[in-house]
C-alpha cells in the first residue's frame, strides 16, 4: 500500500489492520511518534493525517487517507515550527517521551483556536498524558506558541 | 584550610587528588584510587584525564554516568564538569560511558546509614564514611535516591578542575609560557598574548602528563553555569522528535520479541498452546522463558499480536489472591514479633497516652505502578566472544551480572549500553526486561533481539510501590500536641527489590519508617515504630520509596492532633520544628501562600511538612469545594536543598513531583483480584491529566550545609497537604488513598 509521510511517498507491504504507528516506526523507521498505550489513552503517538491530529495507534493501515505529518515533518532543529520554538523556550520536556505527541496535538489545536484560554487548553490537551507532570509548562508553551503563530 | 580545599583533599579522584586517610578505621583498603576505565580503550592521541573527561583531536567528551530518565541528570552532570573545565555545553559531547566501579554512587551509601539527615554528629558522619567505602567496594553505579547532584557536586567539579589544570600544564609545555600566566575559557587555554590553544590540540601532550594533583575549586560567586538558568542539552532534540530512546534503538538484522509471563506474579506457567500464534504473519519462533512465553517476529506489533494469541494456563500466585487478604496481612503485622525498628522514642509515650484522652486514627496507602510512558525494552546481542545490551536502566552493573549469569559469558565481556529513558520513577531499577531479552537472545545467538513490552504486560507486571498501613495514637494538652505515637506496617521494599537480585539485606529496613521517624520535631512524647509485614505482591522503589506513604501518614496524623488541640496548623508545626533550615521552609510557604489571610467560601488551605532524602519540604495547598467536587487551585512548595544547581530544571522537577504525588493520591491504585493486577492500561491508571493540574509556585532554599537532590523529596508532603486542605474546606478527613474513593475531584 502507498502512503505519503512528511512529503515523501512510501510503499509498504503490511496487513490491513497494522496500526499506522507501527507502519511508521517499524516499517519506515520514523520514530518521533511514540508507543505509550496502544489504546488512544496517552497521545504519545499523535500525528497529523489529512490536516488533523489523530492517534496513529488507532488508524489501521487500510484506513490511511491523505498525507501524514509526524513531529519530524512539523519542524526540524534547524527549522523549528512555532510550537517547537515555544516548547524549547519554556524548556517543557523532562523525559520528553510524550512531547512529540503533545506538540502535534498543540499544533493541530492552535489551528482551530488561535487565542485559547487556560480552560480551552486544558480541554484540548487533557487527552495527552505526561507522566513527568510538565503540564504547567505545556500550558505556558501553548500560549506562547499561539502568540508566535498570531504574530507570524 | 578553606572548606573547598578540604573537600578536594578528602574526595576520591583517580590518579590526581589523594584521599586523606584516617577518617574511619578498617576501610582504608577501599580508599585506594580506582582505575580510570577510560584508559582501557583510548586511541592514540586521546587523553582520559579523569573518569569524567575525555579529549581527543576531534572533540571533548564529558562522561555522565548517572542515568537520565528525564530528571535532567545528563545536563546537570555536564554543567558541573563544564563549570570547572571552562567549556561551554555546546562544545562537548555527552556520553554516559560504560558501567564501571569508578562510577560508584557515594551519596547513596550515606543515605543508607541509620542516622537522621539532621544528625551531623561524629558517630553519624563516621558511619556514613564507612557506608560510602562500602558503596565504592561494591561498585554501586546506581542512579536513585535523589543522589545525582549530591554525589557529583564535588567529584565532578574536581574532575573538571583536574582536567583544566592538566591541559594548562600541557599548554605550558607546548608554548613555554608558565602555567601561572595561563587562563582558560571556551574550551581553550589562553596565552597572555591573546593566542588561544584549543583543548583538542593539547590532548596528545596532556595524555603524556600525570594529572595535576592540586586543584582549587571556584567559589560559587564565580560560577557561569551552575546556579544559573541554562538550556538543557537535550531540550531541542526532545522538542523535535529527534532524541532516540531505548525503544527507538535498532540494529541491522534485528528481530523483535514480546513476552507474556504469569500475571499472578511469581507463579508458574503450567502449559501453553501456541498454535494460534505460530501461523501468524512475521512470527519466527515461539519459546518458553522463565515464568512465561516469548514470541520472536519481524516487527514489534506482530510480536505483541502473536504473543497475545497464545493460550496459557497460569499457576497460582504466592500472595493473597484478593486485596482483603493483603490488607488483613498488614493489619495483623502490628505486633512485637514483627517490630522492625523504633528509632524515634522520646519522652514517655505510654505514660502520656495513659494520662490523656487518646485520639486514634488508621491510614492506608495502596500499591501503585511506576508506569513511565515508555514501555520497558532491551536489545541483547549474543555473540561468541561478547554480549551487548542496549537499554534504559538505573542499574547497569547489576545487569552485567544478570546477563553474565544467563548467557554464561564472562562478566567483563558483557557490555551494557545505557540509553535515554522515557521516564522511570524507579521502574528501571529492575532487571526483568533485560533478563528475558537475554534468555530470548540465547535462542538465536548472533542475531540481535529487541524485546518490547506491551503496555498491558508492563503495567500488570510492575514491581509496584509498597502497600502500607499506619495507626496513630496521640494526645493534646493546653492547645499543643503532647504525645504522638505512630506505627507503620508494610512489607520491606528493599528485601523484595534486592531479593530479585539474589541479595539479602540484613537488619531493619529504614524505608519502613522513612519520611516519619526522622522528622525534626520536638514533641514531648514522640515515638515512631516500623513493623515488617510478610512479603506480599512484588514491590520496588517508587519515587520517594517509603516516604511516599509515610509522609502522608505522619503529617495527616499530626494535622489531626493539631486540629484537636485547637492550634493553627502552620504555627504549631513551626513551634514543634527544632531544625532551623526546616522551619524556614514552613515560614517560606506561609509567606508565599499568605497563610492566615481570609479565604472565600468553600475554600480551604492545608499545610504539610516532610523531610526525606535529607531534604526538608513544606507545601501548602489551597482547594475549593465546588458543586462538581474538589478543585486544587494552588500549591506552594519550599524546599531546602543546600544549593539549587540547575534552577530551570529544579522548578520543572518540583512541579512534576507535586503532580506525580497528587495525581496518584487522588486517582490511582493498583489492585489484585484472582492474584492478577486489575489495571491493565492508562484508562484505569492515569495519575493526573492536565485539567486537574494546579498552579504550583516553587522556592528553592539554600540555608542548609548539605547539597541535596530533589527528584523525590517533593512527593511525600503533597498528599498530606491535600488531605489537610480538604479537611479545612469540608470538615471531611481523608485517611486513605486514592482519595477519589471518598470524595469527588473536579
Amino acid at each position: 500500500m502507498k502512503l505519503t509521510v512528511n512529503g515523501t511517498a512510501h510503499e509498504v507491504d503490511v496487513e490491513d489492520d497494522m496500526p499506522l504507528l507501527w507502519v511508521l516506526r517499524d516499517e519506515l523507521g520514523i520514530t518521533g511518534p511514540k508507543y505509550g498505550c496502544g489504546i488512544a489513552q496517552c497521545g504519545a503517538c499523535t500525528v497529523h493525517m489529512d490536516g488533523g491530529a489523530v492517534r496513529s495507534c488507532q488508524v489501521a493501515a487500510a484506513d490511511i487517507e491523505g498525507e501524514i505529518i509526524t513531529i519530524e515533518g512539523l519542524g526540524t532543529p534547524d527549522a523549528l515550527h512555532a510550537v517547537q520554538e515555544a516548547w524549547i523556550e519554556h524548556q517543557v520536556a523532562q523525559c520528553g517521551y510524550c512531547q512529540s505527541g503533545q506538540i502535534m496535538a498543540a499544533a493541530s489545536f492552535l489551528e482551530t483556536n488561535s487565542e485559547p484560554n487556560d480552560a480551552d487548553i486544558d480541554t484540548a490537551m487533557s487527552a495527552n498524558l505526561c507522566r513527568c507532570g510538565t503540564y504547567p509548562r505545556i500550558r505556558a508553551a501553548v500560549k506562547t506558541a499561539a502568540q508566535k503563530l498570531n504574530g507570524a | 584550610m578553606s572548606k573547598l580545599g578540604k573537600i578536594a583533599r578528602r574526595t576520591f579522584l583517580f590518579g590526581s587528588v589523594a584521599i586523606a586517610g584516617g577518617v574511619a578505621f578498617g576501610v582504608y583498603k577501599y580508599k585506594a584510587p580506582v582505575k580510570n576505565p577510560l584508559l582501557n580503550d583510548l586511541a592514540d592521541g586521546e587523553a582520559g584525564l579523569t573518569p569524567y573527561v575525555k579529549i581527543d583531536a576531534n572533540g571533548i567528551t564529558l562522561i555522565t554516568p548517572r542515568a537520565d530518565s528525564g530528571q535532567g541528570a545528563y545536563h546537570v552532570q555536564a554543567a558541573i564538569i563544564a563549570e570547572e573545565l571552562d567549556v561551554e555545553l555546546d562544545q562537548v559531547r555527552i556520553d554516559p560511558g560504560m558501567p564501571d566501579k569508578a562510577y560508584y554512587n557515594t551519596a547513596l551509601g550515606g543515605d543508607g546509614a541509620p542516622f537522621a539527615p539532621t544528625d551531623d554528629s561524629f558517630g553519624a558522619n563516621s558511619t556514613r564514611v564507612v557506608m560510602d567505602a562500602l558503596m565504592k567496594f561494591l561498585g554501586m553505579q546506581v542512579t536513585g535516591g535523589s543522589t545525582t547532584v549530591p554525589d557529583g557536586y564535588d567529584k565532578l567539579r574536581i574532575a573538571g578542575a583536574v582536567a583544566r589544570e592538566t591541559l594548562k600544564a600541557a599548554a605550558s609545555q607546548k608554548s613555554g609560557v608558565p602555567v601561572a600566566d595561563l587562563k582558560t575559557a571556551n574550551g581553550a587555554v589562553q596565552l597572555p598574548d591573546g593566542t588561544a590553544i584549543v583543548y583538542t590540540e593539547l590532548a596528545a601532550i596532556a595524555a603524556t602528563l600525570d594529572p595535576v594533583k592540586d586543584v582549587t575549586l571556584r567559589d560559587p560567586s564565580q560560577w557561569r553555569l551552575m546556579g544559573k538558568p541554562t538550556q538543557r542539552v537535550d531540550i531541542v532534540a526532545k522538542s523535535t522528535g529527534t532524541l532516540p530512546y531505548g525503544i527507538d534503538f535498532t540494529m541491522d538484522n534485528m528481530v523483535h520479541a514480546s513476552v507474556r509471563t504469569n500475571p499472578r506474579r511469581g507463579g508458574e506457567m503450567l502449559s501453553y498452546d501456541a498454535s494460534g500464534a505460530e501461523g501468524m504473519r512475521g512470527v519466527q519462533q515461539v519459546l518458553p522463558i522463565t515464568g512465561g512465553v516469548a514470541v520472536i517476529a519481524d516487527n514489534t506489533w506482530r510480536a505483541i499480536q502473536a504473543v497475545n494469541a497464545i493460550d496459557v494456563e497460569w499457576g497460582a500466585a504466592p500472595y493473597p489472591a484478593e486485596m482483603d487478604g493483603h490488607w488483613q496481612t498488614l493489619s495483623d503485622s502490628f505486633n512485637d514479633d514483627q517490630l522492625d525498628s523504633r528509632q524515634k522514642d522520646e519522652g514517655d509515650v505510654v505514660a502520656a497516652l495513659d494520662s490523656g484522652e487518646v485520639i486514634e486514627a488508621e491510614y492506608r496507602a495502596p500499591y501503585l505502578a511506576h508506569a513511565p510512558l515508555e514501555p520497558i525494552t532491551a536489545v541483547v546481542h549474543v555473540q561468541d566472544d561478547r554480549v551487548d545490551v542496549w537499554t534504559g536502566t538505573q542499574i547497569p552493573r547489576f545487569l552485567q551480572t544478570n546477563v553474565s549469569d544467563i548467557t554464561g559469558m564472562d562478566y567483563d565481556k558483557v557490555f551494557i549500553h545505557v540509553l535515554m529513558m522515557g521516564g522511570s520513577f524507579g521502574h528501571r531499577l529492575e532487571a526483568r526486561v533485560v533478563k528475558e531479552a537475554a534468555e530470548i537472545a540465547m535462542a538465536v545467538k548472533g542475531t540481535p533481539v529487541k524485546l518490547t513490552y506491551s503496555r498491558e504486560e508492563d503495567m500488570t507486571h510492575n514491581d509496584t510501590r509498597q502497600i502500607a498501613m499506619a495507626r496513630g495514637r496521640g494526645t493534646v494538652k493546653n492547645g499543643q500536641v503532647e504525645a504522638y505515637d505512630l506505627g507503620i506496617a508494610m512489607p520491606s521494599v528493599i528485601a523484595s527489590q534486592m531479593g530479585r537480585q539474589g541479595l539479602s539485606v540484613p537488619g531493619p529496613d529504614t524505608q519502613i519508617v522513612a519520611g516519619a521517624w526522622e522528622q525534626p520535631l520536638s514533641i514531648p512524647n514522640y515515638r515512631v515504630t516500623g513493623y515488617r509485614a510478610p512479603e506480599l505482591g512484588p514491590i520496588s522503589s517508587w519515587r520517594s520509596v517509603g516516604a511516599s506513604t509515610n509522609g502522608f501518614f505522619h503529617d495527616v496524623f499530626l494535622d489531626e492532633l493539631i486540629v484537636a488541640a485547637g492550634a493553627d496548623p502552620m504555627e504549631e508545626r513551626m513551634r514543634l520544628c527544632w531544625h532551623d533550615p526546616s522551619r524556614k521552609t514552613l515560614e517560606t510557604v506561609a509567606e508565599m501562600s499568605n497563610w492566615g489571610s481570609e479565604l472565600g467560601p468553600n475554600k480551604g488551605r492545608g499545610v504539610s511538612f516532610c523531610m526525606s532524602f535529607g531534604v526538608a519540604v513544606a507545601e501548602v495547598i489551597e482547594v475549593t469545594n465546588t458543586d462538581a467536587g474538589i478543585r486544587i487551585d494552588n500549591v506552594w512548595v519550599a524546599a531546602e536543598v543546600g544549593k539549587v544547581v540547575d534552577p530551570v530544571n529544579f522548578e520543572n522537577m518540583v512541579q512534576g513531583g507535586v503532580i506525580w504525588a497528587l495525581g496518584h493520591a487522588m486517582n490511582s491504585e493498583i489492585t489484585y483480584s484472582d492474584g492478577m493486577v486489575e489495571q491493565s492500561n492508562y484508562h484505569a491508571f492515569e495519575g493526573m491529566r492536565m485539567y486537574q493540574a494546579p498552579n504550583i509556585m516553587v522556592a528553592g532554599l539554600e540555608n542548609g550545609e548539605h547539597i541535596r537532590g530533589m527528584g523525590e523529596p517533593m512527593v511525600p508532603p503533597a498528599a498530606a497537604a491535600l488531605s489537610n486542605a480538604i479537611f479545612a474546606a469540608t470538615g471531611q478527613r481523608i485517611r486513605e488513598m486514592p482519595m477519589n474513593k471518598f470524595i469527588d475531584f473536579v
